[in-house]
């Protein structure tokens, strides 16, 4: 199990000494590879005197909740006393439409549940609807949704950084990872057509083979994408403002961690090596080198860093997948969920069945259930389906990653001041048509 | 749902007063107005779901709106000059655009971007509202899921020239276009349910047709 | 506060040479290798584990509704099964009228690598209530809440159940029961003006949360009003 801690060593812009002279920070970490020693942390808060507690309401419309999230906040001067999240203000009925289309009619509305991880979420949805129909994917599709997955999870972790680093007062690194999405959105419009909502995967295959020349857009990203991580890396690691507003805030501990039913990188920077890629994986993942950064504090900083991590994981992954990938078929040769080429469609009267029950009824499963658990860039992402036979499943849930971490968010904010919910609720990365659906 | 035809004196379309008489001098200070308005719309980004990040797309430094005057996004309704309602809108939600709305103060306007806040898009389920002009009034329509950021741009262009054709000798914009009383909706509730009559409602759930 | 974690590694209860998972491939549709733990449940609490069944290399453990937080406590604290981590609780209902409604359990065991369903039937005609497992699992606090939005399941035991993704006041009904229609109950003006009426901003006002802590202190008419849903929403 490799998974290594990074160690950096912090230095700060300023002395280091508050007003009355004493410490204020104390480096991060040693850099003799010894256990990172945590910050100081805020000098315990006492009540304040007297007085009534304050109702402060933050949102559902507000710039900094990421989302149409509502929380009411009870104050005792600048302290959280109590949180109480609200959300459901972007509840539209997924999971009951899901009962009423076909299994390649709902990857459209897995584009827009988490729609930052918009291909991640199709491929999600395909592994579990093949694993239902019993249909192995071809070596071709298997290293393409390895390469979609983890372009996905840089843009999700893009976005997180763009929303946080704005959030927390740093406008530039928005405009930076936006950028580089914008490259990746290039390459997708390339694919599929659809910059956002992509719709990339269907049941047995992709929508789409990749055109000539995708790949030396991919290896272009690749190769400019690290000046990016390294301009971020620059301005916000060892910035004592970042630093600050980070360090020592929103901790969970493993076992809250765990118990709480957090995943992803909330979970890893906590201290809890849970990563489905590793331990239940798909699509071949235990043949790539990759690592799985794990934190030591679960605070804020911790989260950022393992995101950072991550962003640098996914560049080392999608280079051995482009190395790697198999020329061959994309579609699983399956007449029963795969339409035949027009050509034969219109002129055999076989193709021409298989065709029209496709479009018409459906690819439709054998009676079961299954579950499949992915990795996506909020935390253990899994489409529950349930079949029987027809070809609407029957119940079709989606496990949300961000539902479940958000539930935290009372325990990771009482007791710390106003601002820093602000800093808890970027780091936990929500996105609220996934809390919601 | 906003190509209904309705009563002119209901609609947003700009009137002119007969009475009133357009000399050198009010056109000069109308297009003046209006320039002033057209070019420094600071909007108020509603945005809910996946049509917010292509409207943060459209902001961030591909295409630029900072370049359209749309420089400073503001986040409070009372320092708004366009609602830019960006994603699909529950029902949850509906009291809360609605007054966020209420807090604009004039001269404002609503640009609904997408598919979702223009019908309901694919969210014909019972939670979604079918189309945010049946809550608050909408200027500009800008279809798409999600629109391309250059659709976004031609919607906003397109709201710049109604601005510019405003005169100030139109009435109707001074005044707060308030909804049916006793519905509190924007489209008559019979129109309402008649556009959504054709798709049914059923508990059957493995016919063709959803 | 200033602590460091410990690293809480997946797979510290396997032997030292158990290799690393991989992708699993030719999965059958039914039959195979079953969870350890489905046997394990079996003899231990014999007759309230209904049946046991495999499909699809996930194994599903059918138990008796009044067991059912007795089973969860000994898979959670019991440890040679250690499923410290609960994935997901939601609900089934089937399209055919005959088959009750499942209420279903997602446990994960982190040191074991393992992957457990638990479901129990709520026969149709009694009433739709399970057990809470939030004392046993925190995750479960939303989750539950979303189960008895969606479906009508009472989690007793659960601290605030109320609703979570639509509104409190939300006259139509459970929407993922099979019985309410995709488009809702009343006509779309109909929703619009229901809608229009709630007051977001009365729950947890001031007043509110007040009420909440003196409730028991009030006299009874005052309590039958507010419970009746009337507040001057401050």
């Amino acid at each position: 199990m490799s998974t290594k801690r990074r160690t950096i060593e912090v230095e700060l812009s300023t002395s280091g000494l508050d007003q009355q002279g004493r410490p204020q920070r104390v480096p991060l970490v040693t850099n003799d590879g010894g256990t990172a020693v945590a910050l100081e942390p805020h000098p315990p808060i006492e009540p304040d005197l007297g007085g009534e507690h304050m109702l402060i309401n933050i949102g559902p419309q507000h710039p900094a909740t990421h989302g149409v999230l509502r929380l009411v906040l009870e104050l005792d001067g600048e302290t959280v006393v109590r949180c109480i999240p609200h959300v459901g203000y972007l509840h539209c009925g997924f999971e009951k439409i899901g009962e009423y289309r076909q299994y390649n009619q709902i990857i459209p509305w897995t584009d827009r549940e988490d729609y930052l991880n918009s291909p991640g979420n199709n491929v999600a949805f395909a592994l579990g609807a093949e694993r239902l129909f019993g249909i192995e994917i071809t070596e071709r599709c298997k290293v393409l949704r390895v390469i979609t997955c983890e372009l996905s999870r840089m843009m999700a972790h893009l976005v997180w950084l763009g929303t946080t680093c704005i959030d927390l007062g740093a406008f530039t690194p928005f405009l930076w990872s936006f950028q580089r999405r914008e490259e990746i959105y290039v390459m997708l419009e390339r694919w599929v057509g659809a910059r956002l909502t992509t719709s990339l995967t269907r049941v047995g295959g992709m929508a789409a083979d990749i055109p000539d020349g995708w790949l030396d857009l991919l290896r272009d990203f690749i190769r400019e994408f690290p000046k990016t991580l390294h301009e971020v890396d620059s301005i916000l690691t060892r910035n004592a403002i970042w630093v600050g507003r980070t360090v020592g805030l929103g901790v969970m501990s493993p076992e809250d961690a765990i118990n709480y039913g957090l995943s992803g990188p909330l979970l890893r920077a906590s201290g809890v090596s849970y990563d489905v890629r590793r331990d239940f994986p798909y699509l071949d993942y235990e043949t790539y080198d990759f690592e799985v950064p794990v934190g030591v504090n679960g605070d804020i900083y911790d989260r950022y860093l393992v995101r950072m991590e991550e962003l640098r994981q996914s560049l080392k992954i999608l280079e051995q997948a482009l190395d790697r990938l198999p020329d061959g078929p994309i579609n699983v040769d399956d007449p029963r969920v795969i339409l035949p080429p027009k050509h034969k469609a219109t002129s055999d009267m076989e193709s021409m069945i298989h065709h029209f029950k496709l479009v018409m009824e459906g690819p439709r499963p054998p009676i079961g259930e299954v579950y499949v658990p992915v990795e996506s860039p909020k935390g253990e992402k899994g489409y529950y389906m349930v079949s029987d036979g027809t070809s609407k499943p029957v119940r079709w849930r989606i496990r949300p990653p961000s539902f479940v971490n958000l539930s935290a968010i009372p325990k990771m904010a009482e007791g710390h001041m106003l601002s820093d919910v602000i800093a808890i609720n970027a780091s936990i990365d929500i996105v609220m048509g996934e809390i919601d659906r | 749902m906003g190509l209904t035809s309705r009563p002119e004196s209901q609609s947003r379309m700009v009137e002119y007063d007969p009475q009133s008489q357009e000399g050198w001098v009010t056109t000069r200070f109308d297009f003046l107005v209006n320039w002033g308005r057209a070019n420094s719309l600071w909007p108020m980004p509603f945005g809910t779901a996946c049509c917010a990040i292509e409207f943060m797309a459209s902001a961030a430094s591909k295409f630029d709106l900072a370049r359209f005057g749309m420089e400073r996004l503001a986040y409070s309704p009372r320092q708004a000059d366009v609602l830019i309602c960006a994603g699909r809108v529950p029902f949850k939600l509906a009291p809360i655009i609605r007054r966020i709305w209420q807090q604009m103060p004039q001269p404002k306007w609503c640009i609904s971007m997408g598919a979702c806040a223009s019908s309901g898009g694919m969210f014909d389920t019972y939670a979604v509202v079918q189309g945010i002009d049946t809550i608050i009034p909408v200027d500009v329509y800008v279809p798409g899921c999600p629109p391309r950021p250059e659709g976004l741009i031609y919607g906003i262009r397109m709201l710049q020239q109604k601005v510019m054709n405003e005169r100030m000798a139109d009435k109707h914009l001074l005044e707060e276009f308030a909804p049916d009383p006793s519905s509190q909706l924007y489209i008559p509730p019979p129109l309402i349910d008649e556009l959504s009559e054709p798709f049914g409602n059923s508990v059957h759930q493995t016919r063709s047709a959803p | 506060m200033s602590e460091t974690f410990t690293m809480v590694v997946t797979g510290s209860a396997l032997p030292e040479d158990t290799p690393m998972p991989t992708t699993p491939y030719q999965i059958p549709h039914k039959g195979g290798a079953a969870n350890p733990s489905a046997e394990a449940l079996t003899a231990k609490f014999g007759d309230a584990i209904k049946s046991v069944e495999v499909g699809w290399g996930e194994t599903t453990v059918y138990v008796d509704r009044a067991q059912l937080k007795a089973i969860i406590q000994w898979l959670h604290d019991d440890s040679t099964q250690q499923y410290d981590y609960l994935s997901d609780v939601t609900a089934v209902e089937y399209r055919d009228a005959v088959r009750p409604l499942e209420v279903v359990w997602h446990l994960r065991s982190l040191p074991f690598r393992r992957f457990l369903r638990i479901k129990t039937t709520l026969e149709r005609g009694t009433a739709l209530e399970v057990d809470s497992v939030h004392s046993i699992y925190h995750g479960a606090d939303w989750l539950e809440r979303e189960c008895y939005d969606m479906f009508g399941i009472t989690f007793k035991g659960h601290p605030d159940l109320r609703r979570i993704l639509m509104w409190e006041q939300y006259k139509e009904g459970f929407p993922l029961r099979k019985d309410f229609p995709l488009r809702g109950r009343f006509s779309r003006s109909e929703q619009l003006r229901q809608s229009l009426t709630q007051n977001p901003e009365a729950k947890y006002s001031m007043e509110e949360l007040s009420i909440t802590e003196a409730f028991a202190e009030l006299p009874d008419d005052v309590k039958q009003r507010l419970q009746g849903g009337e507040r001057t929403g401050e």
